[in-house]
């Protein structure tokens, strides 16, 4: 299943939010998610099931003014 | 001072962006006495690590964060930026930034004030990043902000006060709501400027951050906002256009013809 992380393409095994981050490397990772432009807690991440063409946003701490 | 109940006692909020590495952010951090840093948040890839190695560092500084929603040009991009940012930094605390303009950065206030509300709802304790316009500033509290943070101008710009009469306007309509000078400061002078016009507090980051020595800096805007809290506090003269003799001329000598 094609989805979008960042705006790159990316095939995971269909399933939850929860799984694909943990299947491209975000394990345990410092991140906040978002799925088509709504947030997703880290807490709704394994109930969120994604469907062909969602677009996950990624983030992560950064400096910042 | 204090910000949503939380006592501070360093006037100096320092944002972490633009230092050439991260250990002259560190030593800026606390030369500078800040106990309020901003933060943001951004994309990053699986195998990146650099949020990471960012946020092991601010936590190793022990200081509080502020998250901000910069780049953020609508209300559902801040709302939802705000989301992330509780949940990633844990705290309610938002700097609130809805950018309405791009060459200047102003604010957005028609948003910033929909975008307050919301949050504000929803429990967050909102910062605004906002111009110096009294009735922008009441909608904001009215909204739901216990802060205030007017620029002084354009973000980065170094122009330090563009709008004394504005801000000091700012100042006597709200006499009982922190308001902290963010944006635009250049030089140490314009922040003491800031605090000698009874603002709360200072935010800044270029003008330390790009600095030819970033920690020096940041020490001088430490020492300059603690000069301007002090001359505020002591009443300053107003400034008037004549002269008025210093010495006292009563029992001067008559040595004229």
């Amino acid at each position: 299943m094609r989805v979008f992380l960042n705006d790159d393409a990316h095939d995971v095994a269909p399933g939850t939010l929860a799984a694909a981050l943990e299947s491209l490397g975000f394990g345990g990772r410092k991140i906040a998610t978002a799925v088509n432009g709504r947030f997703v807690a880290a807490t709704a991440r394994a109930a969120t099931k994604l469907a062909e063409g969602d677009r996950i946003e990624v983030v992560a701490p950064m400096q910042g003014g | 001072m204090s910000f949503y109940g939380v006592e501070l006692a360093s006037r100096v909020m320092l944002g972490t962006a633009r230092y050439p590495s991260p250990a002259v952010l560190a030593d800026a951090i606390k030369a500078s006495k800040a106990e309020v840093v901003t933060v943001s948040l951004r994309r990053e890839s699986g195998g990146e690590r650099a949020g990471q190695s960012f946020w092991s560092l601010v936590r190793e500084l022990g200081v509080r964060v502020l998250p901000n929603t910069a780049g953020c040009h609508t209300v559902k991009e801040a709302v939802t930026t705000a989301h992330m940012a509780r949940e990633l930094f844990d705290t309610t605390w938002i700097k609130l930034e809805v950018i309405g303009e791009s060459d200047t950065l102003q604010p957005d206030v028609f948003g910033l004030v929909e975008a307050a509300r919301i949050l504000s709802d929803d429990g967050f304790e909102v910062f605004p990043y906002t111009t110096e316009d009294l009735v922008v500033a009441d909608r904001l509290v009215e909204a739901g902000c216990r802060v205030l943070m007017p620029w002084g101008a354009p973000i980065g710009s170094a122009r330090g006060l563009n709008n004394v009469y504005g801000l000091k306007s700012l100042r006597a309509h709200f006499p009982d709501i922190p308001l902290v000078v963010d944006a635009g400061l250049g030089v140490p002078s314009h922040a003491a400027a800031a605090m000698e016009l009874g603002y709360d507090a200072v935010l800044l980051n270029t003008a330390v951050a790009e600095a030819g020595d970033p920690a020096a800096m940041a020490r001088a805007f430490a020492l300059a906002v603690e000069a301007g809290r002090t001359a505020y506090l002591a009443q300053p003269l107003e400034p008037r256009d004549m002269a008025a003799p210093s010495t006292p001329v009563i029992g001067k000598a008559a040595l004229g013809d």
